[in-house]
């Protein structure tokens, strides 16, 4: 990553710092500090009728350290869950986000939690940058009581209310429309905030989104449309799926923003950008591009339609969190063995919360009716053998 | 041996009784050309296969169809004709079917696969608004009938909200299409190649839950099923159960269970929701004087409401009891809970119980 002199303040709090952190060999909190610091992104912002933002991101210390702990807990979180999966503690289905972090990271950074964020089923991470807690992720995964959406929903039914994370859905691309609507109450509203719709490459084929652009457009909603193109749609590669895999112009009228997806700095520049554009002009495309290590799911290898070597050349060369990791290094915010122990720190927090989690009980059957309407309807309902007392549907 | 050679024919008996030295299916080759066991995507596969062979206007097309699809129902057909009569589509259902309709107003067969029945709702306009009322309003100037679409349906032990539904109720109610569901993969292949050969427009659901599971002998030249005749696969004489797809062996295992306790119980398996073969189902009433229908649809507004209606209409005055429904909950399909939601073998036996001792 391109480097920038450091700002004078910033070098000198750090060889502060580190002297007595070795003095006193006690694990410095990794909180950092504010002091600026400007960075370089790698790859230039290509734009599609806007003006691209600057490749110069600000930040500090502290957030590079937030972003680094944020991603590892992530990418730790997502390979627990496949081990869980593999284990039959998780069932049904389970759409893993390790390699895309850096979205959900930097899309955090420019926000704030009173803006919306909607997505598709590849939502663990996105929850958890919203605020929820990992708890509650493996709680919801396994099915239990503790789980967000109080085990009723699954892998890919996340939602925070309180954070406005609207989740969570199933139905590729049905998303999309939701968004714009969340954006017309914002607008509404006049509340200064905005909407991030996110989607894949997959759902960029999907009529309703088409539908979705064009009632934002027309009505100036602020809605941001991002697609985090990984890629492959499942198994199908965007080029064979889609004429034009230049997603960030597929909204013709609407601008839109090609962003490296790998950087969770560029990312946040984006979204930054897109989130100010939005509030004054309507809704814009930002395509992220980036990569998933695992397959579609838990059941797709994930090498059968793209070879080993670009898996690993992209865990080499583009890996958001050795990016972050080699920022830190170079500028010196921490040394090497501290982000280890941030690592290690991780992991147990990941393997606590699991065993927390895998305490928490299944569900009440009678919680299979409940929710179906907001009120009663008095509709009875039996249980498994007819034996047990009828339900009413509450 | 030649007598319960007949009586089996003529029993039709399904994948659960495989053990059984006698056929299956009432009317295909059978004796005919080898039988190979197989399971039920082989058996479509092998359907799809000599449906192309046989017309060389015939496509396949649908999500993920060339390298053999999600569930292998596919395998081998781009290989063997090619890209440009098998191919991948993007993902958009919608974008699917309407595109099937204006190749089969060609005059081709369109074989569109939905790669999950809980997508096709995108495409529900398509084929309610557009290809079932093409030949109806355009006064048989076109029609669509060469449109087959095919999609998996059903409870699979682990779907959760959105691979397990069962859309059919919905088709049912619209005259125009015809909607098949067959119980086994000898059923399937001989239903889909009368599906696929059907002048009109017709949804094909099949059980995924038996994609794997359900084994049987199936005869490997070309040969077709009825549409619209329903199939007695058991005999009996106390109860009549109506029953589609995979949800069979769940009411054969009940109906041994009823036979224990010296209950008699006749199975019926539809095969086509619409039109559906009010006939043979009336006859049974007849015999037994109860029905029961099971299905894992919501029990709100789900096929067996029409059945119920029908029956009750036409046997009013011989029914010994009321219809009895077994089905799935009026609830989303539950995630963690779906042993509860399922229409199970103990809930049915029960309600054999009862409408038995009503």
């Amino acid at each position: 990553m391109a480097l920038s002199h450091l700002a004078a303040s910033a070098s000198r709090s750090s060889s502060l710092l580190k002297p007595l952190s070795s003095a006193l060999s006690l694990r410095r909190p990794i909180s950092g500090d504010n002091s600026p610091l400007t960075v370089e992104t790698s790859v230039p912002f290509t734009s599609h009728q806007c003006e691209a933002p600057s490749c110069s991101v600000e930040t500090n210390p502290k957030e590079l350290l937030t972003f680094f702990r944020d991603m590892a807990l992530m990418r730790r979180m997502e390979i627990a869950a496949d081990s869980l999966y593999k284990a039959k503690l998780i069932r049904g289905f389970c759409h893993l986000y390790d390699g895309q972090e850096a979205v959900a990271v930097g899309m955090e950074a420019a926000i704030t939690k009173k803006d919306c964020i909607i997505t598709a089923y590849r939502d663990h991470c996105t929850f958890v940058s919203r605020g929820g807690t990992l708890l509650e992720v493996f709680a919801e995964l396994m099915g239990r009581q503790a789980g967000c959406s109080k085990g009723k929903g699954g892998s890919m039914h996340f939602y925070k209310k309180d954070s406005n994370f609207y989740g969570g859905h199933g139905i590729v691309g049905a998303q999309v429309p939701l968004g714009c609507g969340l954006a017309f109450a914002q607008k509404y509203s006049k509340d200064e905030t905005v909407t991030f719709a996110l989607y894949g490459d997959g759902a960029a084929n999907q009529g309703q989104l088409f539908e979705a652009l064009n009632i934002s457009a027309l009505w100036d909603l602020p809605a941001i449309l991002v697609c985090e193109n990984n890629h492959y749609g499942m198994g199908t590669a965007e080029w064979r799926a889609a004429k034009s895999p230049a997603y960030y112009k597929r909204g013709d009228y609407v601008p839109g923003l090609k962003v490296d997806g790998m950087d969770a700095l560029a990312v946040k520049q984006a979204c930054k950008f897109a989130k100010e554009h939005a509030l004054k002009n309507g809704p814009i495309i930002l395509e992220m591009d980036t990569y998933r290590y695992h397959g579609h799911s838990m059941s797709d290898p994930g090498s059968t339609y793209r070879t080993r070597d670009e898996i690993s050349g992209v865990r080499q060369e583009r890996d958001p969190i050795e990016r972050i990791r080699k920022l830190i290094l170079s500028h010196d915010l921490a040394t090497e063995k501290e982000l280890k122990d941030v690592e290690k720190e991780v992991r147990k927090e990941v393997d606590d919360a699991i065993a927390q989690a895998k305490e928490s009980p299944m569900p009440e059957p009678s919680e299979l009716f409940t929710n179906v309407y907001a009120k009663g309807l008095g509709v009875e309902s039996f249980g498994a053998d007819r034996k047990e007392v009828r339900a009413t549907l509450p | 041996m030649g007598f319960r050679n007949i009586i089996g024919r003529r029993l039709g008996l399904g994948l659960v009784r495989r053990r059984k030295p006698f056929s299956t299916a009432t009317c295909d080759g059978d004796g005919n050309g080898n039988a190979k066991s197989i399971n039920l995507y082989s058996a479509i596969n092998q359907a799809l296969h000599i449906a192309l062979e046989t017309d060389n206007r015939a496509f396949v097309f649908g999500e993920d169809v060339s390298f053999g699809g999600v569930f292998r129902c596919t395998t081998g057909l781009a290989d063997r004709f090619g890209k440009a009569r098998v191919f991948n589509t993007p993902l958009c259902e919608q974008g699917i079917v309407g595109f099937g309709i204006g190749l089969a107003a060609m005059g081709n067969r369109a074989i569109a696969e939905i790669q999950f029945a809980d997508y096709i709702y995108p495409a529900f306009d398509q084929i309610v608004n557009e290809a079932a009322k093409f030949r109806y309003r355009s006064g048989n100037q076109f029609n669509c009938g060469g449109l087959t679409i095919r999609a998996p349906y059903g409870a699979v032990g682990h779907g959760g909200h959105y691979h397990s539904q069962s859309p059919e109720a919905f088709f049912c109610h619209v005259p125009g299409i015809k909607v098949v569901i067959p119980r086994s993969p000898r059923q399937a292949k001989g239903l889909l190649l009368s599906c696929i050969r059907d002048p009109n427009p017709v949804v094909f659901f099949e059980p995924k839950w038996l994609y794997r599971l359900a084994v049987e002998e199936v005869p490997e030249h070309d040969y077709m099923l009825p549409l619209s005749e329903a199939e007695v696969i058991r005999q009996g004489s106390d109860i009549t159960l109506v029953g589609w797809g995979a949800q069979l062996s769940v009411m054969e295992q009940a109906c041994n269970e009823a036979e224990k306790d010296g209950i008699s119980c006749e199975l019926i398996d539809l095969k086509t929701l619409l039109p559906w073969d009010k006939e043979t189902v009336e006859a049974s009433v007849r015999k037994t004087g109860r029905v029961l229908i099971s299905h894992e649809a919501p029990v709100t507004g789900g096929f067996g409401a029409e059945i119920s209606a029908s029956i009750v209409e036409r046997c009013f005055l011989r029914l010994e009891a009321p219809v009895a429904r077994v089905c799935g909950l009026d609830t989303p399909f539950p995630l963690v809970f779906e042993p509860f939601y399922m229409p199970t073998k103990n809930k049915i036996l029960d309600a054999i119980k009862a409408t038995v001792n009503y």
